[in-house]
């Protein structure tokens, strides 16, 4: 097993023309994703590697099973195309675009939470259950992808793209696997928080542990650490926490648009405190993530 | 993106918010002649973007136009959390009977906009959540149904607020929530809302953040407050190096190089990306290095952008070695950035193998990337030596140095 996704998904790429897009189904065919179509307006008739192209969301649903959808579309076509996906009944959406104003993501995920869908993202890789699928540009190219993920008990969240690969190649060097990795994003409003994927991991008999990276910025370390507190879990989470220098410059933005310290309860001190209350061991180190989890897993045993 | 007080106010005013006589002065001569046309005691207030104005001693009130022209002298050089005053603010004073807090935020966990509402205004939001939770309301509001005044009625009326005061305190707290939803704000606050003593509700302080992603799209607004988009109103103004870091950015639509900021070590830094850069400077400062830099690099930048990256970052006084260091990339090329980081030395006049501390790029094309490196002789390694490690490689050579 596996969360989110796996070799049964079928998934189509919303704005699958553009540049980027057209390498992220290279990269995910590669990888043996199902890509059932693919949506550009006026562009109907098209195909990116193989994968029809349709002018609306709804030419491909009338025909076939559509599990998720992959956008991938600028910041200003966002929302709409969040929306199209929504209303034709895809329950699983992630969306790859960066730059998209607040206002227009909690719309798009409150139209979500209404239609019992998810999003992940936006400003996010996407996610991969390695051995299965791969849903977004997580890993790159399918040979990168499979040097450094492997198929095993770890699930990985993380507010960084990149680190969610640097975490996987590095447990996979350790000779750990992975079940899923789920690039989250990094802006301040996202469809999915560490503490909202944890039920997910927590029901998947295939996750024995979790490893986070985190950073400063918002809320949801406070609301991972509740939610571990409250619901008992099974599971030992090791979290990585970066830009440990941010604490001392306030109001400065560094890294995603969600990076920034604006009160005490944004800086690394305060949500490693809180984590580590809640049980969360907390790594100094990407490099000491392995051990720390193979002990936790030990112990839970 | 802050707005200064007086910004927030024109805004305020556009939306038919009740304000008092007021002007923006810029000299003792402008105060003196806005209080006379007020014709009633003022207060002037420095124009900051920052908090502790009144602490700092950067508000105070004047009964007479003389007065005024002295007091604009006398706050003006007042420095307020680190930023020099703009302008003064010159308002008519009013007789207070009653401060009211009206806040409209963002909630990341519920993702949805929140408004806070106090009958205790004046003071800090924060502490008065703290000690008389029963003065405060938090009122979630869904983002795809239409505004409607009844989400302001039910946060002032679960203050314990209601006759008269409540049904004129309505409208004023609903169009804060029009103004935050239209301009895409992160923040609209008014603090205090006042009730006069002649039973006039007036806005006497606001502020308000609108969101950089959404800058773009109220242009007309922000030309028209006279906002340029060469004001990026983030923590501190941007030095000479910052400014030039955005250009190198700009330059080129290929990848990143983005976020330039400039630190007064001696290590340059050519790190990515987002999440590998934080990652990257604790690492550079836990080992005791003292980065000349932040930035990330990411989404394939051109060879052309790294390596003007390269050279201005070289250019910095002081800095003789840069640690070339990004996560396992995906996207980015690290062939690309090693021809880019290799020309930049060379074209800074540098011996590219004495100059990179450390190169860890490991991902896409890294054979083809450890080949330019080999031959031009520059310390490389793979993903087997870590972020953390590969940092430390680079600041045991700035020691040795």
């Amino acid at each position: 097993m596996s969360i989110l996704i796996n070799s049964e998904t079928t998934f189509i790429v919303q704005g699958i023309t553009g540049r980027e897009a057209v390498n992220l189904t290279r990269e995910n065919l590669d990888y043996g994703a199902k890509i059932v179509g693919g949506v550009t307006p006026g562009r109907a008739g098209r195909d990116v590697y193989g994968v029809q192209v349709y002018d609306c969301v709804r030419d491909i649903t009338a025909k076939t099973r559509v599990d998720g959808s992959v956008v991938c579309v600028p910041p200003r076509f966002t929302r709409d195309a969040v929306f199209e996906a929504l209303e034709n009944g895809i329950k699983l959406i992630v969306v790859v675009t960066e730059r998209i104003p607040r206002k227009q993501v909690a719309q798009m995920v409150e139209l979500a939470n209404l239609r019992g869908a998810r999003i992940i993202g936006p400003n996010c890789l996407g996610i991969i259950s390695p051995g299965e699928a791969k849903m977004g540009g997580v890993g790159g190219p399918a040979a990168n992808t499979k040097t450094a993920y492997t198929k095993g008990s770890i699930g990985i969240m993380s507010r960084s793209g990149g680190m969610t690969t640097e975490i996987a190649s590095t447990l996979t060097a350790a000779g750990m696997g992975q079940s899923t990795a789920v690039s989250i994003g990094g802006d301040a409003i996202i469809g999915t928080s560490y503490a909202e994927l944890m039920p997910l991991f927590e029901a998947d008999p295939q996750t024995q542990a979790i490893a986070i990276y985190s950073e400063p910025g918002g809320r949801m370390e406070a609301e991972l650490a509740e939610w571990t507190q409250e619901n008992n879990s099974r599971l030992p989470i090791v979290a990585f926490m970066a830009g440990r220098f941010m604490d001392e410059m306030p109001g400065m933005r560094f890294g995603h648009a969600g990076t920034i310290v604006e009160g005490k309860a944004d800086t690394t001190a305060e949500k490693i405190k809180r984590m580590t209350e809640a049980g969360i061991a907390v790594a100094e180190r990407i490099s000491d993530i392995p051990k720390m989890l193979q002990e936790r897993i030990g112990e839970a045993k | 993106m802050r707005f200064y007080e007086y910004e927030s106010k024109a805004l305020f005013a556009r939306h038919g918010l009740p304000l008092g006589h007021s002007g923006v002065a810029d000299s003792a001569v402008h105060a003196r002649e806005i209080a006379h046309q007020i014709g009633r005691p003022v207060v002037l207030k420095s124009q900051v973007l920052s908090g502790g104005r009144m602490k700092a001693g950067a508000v105070k009130f004047a009964d007479t136009p003389d007065e005024a022209a002295q007091i604009y002298d006398e706050i003006f050089p007042i420095i307020v959390g680190g930023q020099k005053a703009r302008s003064i603010l010159v308002e008519e004073k009013s007789p207070i009977a009653q401060e009211y807090y009206v806040g409209v935020t963002w909630d990341g966990r519920r993702k949805l906009p929140v408004l806070i509402f106090s009958d205790m205004g004046g003071i800090d939001i924060e502490d008065a959540a703290e000690q008389h939770p029963d003065h405060v309301s938090k009122t979630h509001f869904s983002t795809i149904l239409p505004v409607s005044p009844r989400i302001a009625k039910e946060a002032i009326s679960a203050t314990g607020v209601t006759g008269g005061a409540l049904n004129k305190l309505t409208p004023i707290v609903s169009k804060l929530i029009d103004i935050f939803l239209e301009y895409d704000l992160t923040l609209a606050e008014i603090n205090p809302l006042v009730r006069l003593e002649d039973g006039r509700f007036v806005v006497l302080d606001g502020h308000v953040d609108m969101e950089a992603e959404a800058r773009d799209q109220h242009k007309k607004l922000l030309d028209e407050l006279g906002i340029g988009p060469e004001e990026t109103r983030q923590a501190r103004p941007p030095t000479d190096f910052e400014i030039r870091g955005a250009e190198v950015d700009a330059s080129d639509h290929r990848g990143v190089a983005g976020n330039v900021v400039e630190f007064d070590g001696d290590l340059g830094l050519i790190i990515g990306a987002g999440g590998g850069s934080l990652t990257l400077f604790d690492a550079v400062r836990s080992h005791g290095g003292k980065p000349a830099n932040y930035c990330e690099i990411g989404g394939n930048p051109s060879v052309n952008k790294t390596c003007e990256l390269t050279k201005l970052v070289l250019s910095k006084p002081g800095v003789e070695k840069i640690a070339v260091m990004m996560n396992v990339v995906s996207n980015t090329r690290v062939d690309i950035v090693a021809r880019g980081v290799i020309k930049g030395c060379i074209e800074a006049g540098k011996d590219p193998s004495e100059t990179i501390a450390i190169f860890r790029i490991p991902g896409a094309w890294e054979e083809e990337g450890f080949k330019i490196l080999a031959k031009h002789k520059v310390d490389y390694c793979d993903r087997s030596v870590s972020m953390y490690d590969a940092a430390g490689r680079a600041v045991a050579k700035m020691k040795s140095a």
